[in-house]
């Protein structure tokens, strides 16, 4: 029992450290990537290929004064970040990032918190996070923070809708609502040799939950709530040092928890194709299969940042109908066809 | 929008334009092409920029023999126009008889326009290919003769693209 216990917090330290650094190499990687795209050479001076910026940059924002603007409603003020980084950071627990395991003589799940109702904690928490930005632009008492704020509310409160509905359509193929269930159950083949990622089997709803997960982590094309030509910093404009930084680090968290997400349902988790015939032992698969999931991850990070320099901002109303008269409707189609499918098998 | 409210396509868009994920890709194709390109961004102290004969960098005074080409006729100091440069004259043994005692260009003033190489009649100050000025104070910025001065054979790249452009 004991030892369970320790397991778990080793596992929860282990997660913590693993985003947080994540975090500071992925901030480290969209300077750069982006730099190349627009043919510079970006972050190139801190320690080796400027590898140590992301440390820098920390450390600046810890020593920054934090300044709250003298209209600020304080106690609001303070709450927001909390908000925003315990979501995103409590999203990130129930996604499997191996098997089961053998560890000290016992079966470890790798995966922090085993939630049987999984995908429905993770759309809940999610939502979670719009208080965060709203509530940031509310309490700022800034006419360009409350409209970021407003915006990213509608904005996610919009997409959450067809992010639910298109992973229905994963729900009802794996028949199961716990996250290392529905890995398991892609960690199979169509026909003897194609991996039956959810990806092959639910094309649309992958498109439908990449662009929703898009929307709901603020990320161009749908950065609307801090976009900056219009809006300044959207609603963190008024927030300075450590709690700008809290910010910033939910974002990006976001971002690593949407891509663990999109990989858990759709790109088959921590399963690596064909790995299985070939007769390793189960520590080595175990080792394997999390290395898998990272590199996934890191490729689903890479499409994210690249899309971010690919596609200009959407403005708002074609947010909107995206949102309503494309997303919805391609979702809930998306239900119906798998359903009937479902019936007719 | 046209005059009567109807919006105007130069042409409509085809259906696979209207899906838009295949635009996408094809966008992203391009970036990430961009990715593996040359980039243009120099490591500046590292790595600097040499520029061509017609860059117009700071103004130098041309040295031949070990003797300035000046003869301190003041042309250049006329034409300035930000009055950033000052001449004084003095008699000399040598044959072209006069020389600048004092010659100074405040570099602080200085807009790099070229005039003074434009106008003078010796080919005696000209830019130099030098880009990288810095100066901690006013006194500073004011060059004198022993810091303007440069020998033919530094300036020769500018000099012939002198020769052939003017």
């Amino acid at each position: 029992m004991e030892s369970i216990f320790l397991i778990s917090i080793l596992k929860f330290v282990v997660y913590v450290t693993v985003v947080l650094v994540t975090v500071i190499i992925l901030v480290y990687a969209e300077r750069r990537v982006s730099a190349f795209i627009q043919d510079r050479l970006g972050p190139n001076r801190v320690g080796p290929w400027g590898l140590f910026q992301g440390i820098v940059d920390v450390v600046k924002l810890l020593l920054k004064e934090d300044i709250v603007p003298k209209n600020a409603y304080k106690p609001v003020h303070d709450l927001a970040p909390i908000i925003s980084i315990a979501v995103s950071l409590s999203t990130f627990a129930i996604v499997p990032f191996g098997n089961t395991m053998e560890l000290f003589g016992h079966q470890v799940k790798l995966m922090i918190a085993d939630v049987n109702v999984g995908i429905l904690y993770l759309l809940s928490i999610t939502s979670l996070g719009v208080y965060g930005v709203t509530l940031a632009g509310w309490s700022s008492n800034n006419k360009y923070s409350l409209l970021g704020g407003l915006r990213s509310s509608a904005q996610m409160i919009s997409y959450e809708l067809s992010m639910g509905l298109s992973v229905i359509g994963v729900l009802m193929i794996s028949g199961t609502l716990r996250l290392d269930q529905i890995v398991l159950h892609q960690a199979r083949y169509l026909g003897g040799w194609l991996p039956a990622w959810n990806i092959f089997l639910q094309p649309v709803a992958f498109v439908t939950f990449v662009v929703a997960a898009f929307a709901e982590t603020n990320r161009l094309p749908f950065d609307l709530p801090e976009a900056e030509p219009e809006l300044v910093g959207g609603y963190h404009t008024e927030y300075t040092g450590l709690k700008f930084g809290l910010f910033f680090l939910a974002e990006y968290a976001n971002m690593i928890t949407a891509a663990a997400v999109i990989t858990t349902l759709f790109l088959g988790g921590w399963h690596l194709p064909y790995v299985e015939s070939l007769g390793l032992s189960p520590l080595t698969l175990s080792i394997l299969q999390v290395l898998t999931f990272c590199v996934k991850v890191v490729l689903v990070l890479l499409f994210f940042i690249v899309v971010r320099w690919t596609i200009p901002r959407f403005r708002y109303d074609q947010l909107m109908n995206l949102g309503w008269k494309v997303m919805l409707p391609l979702a809930l189609a998306n239900v119906l066809v798998t359903g009937l499918v479902l019936l007719l098998i | 929008m046209g005059s009567n409210g109807r919006m105007i396509r130069k042409k409509d868009l085809t259906i696979w334009q209207k899906v838009y994920i295949p635009e996408i890709l094809k966008g992203m194709r391009l970036t990430i092409a961009q990715i593996f390109k040359p980039k243009f961004t120099y490591s500046y102290p590292e790595e600097r920029f040499q520029p061509q004969p017609s860059f117009r960098g700071r103004p130098v005074l041309v040295e031949e023999n070990g003797v300035e080409r000046c003869v301190a006729c003041g042309l250049c100091s006329r034409v300035c126009p930000s009055l950033a440069i000052e001449v004084q004259a003095s008699e000399t043994e040598l044959e072209k008889e006069r020389y600048p005692i004092k010659f100074e260009i405040n570099m602080v003033r200085c807009i790099f326009c070229g005039f003074c190489e434009e106008v003078c009649p010796e080919e005696a100050i000209v830019m130099s290919n030098e880009y990288e000025l810095v100066f901690t104070s006013q006194e500073e910025a004011v060059f004198g003769k022993e810091r303007l001065l440069k020998s033919t054979e530094e300036l020769k790249d500018r000099l012939e693209f002198l020769r052939q452009h003017r």
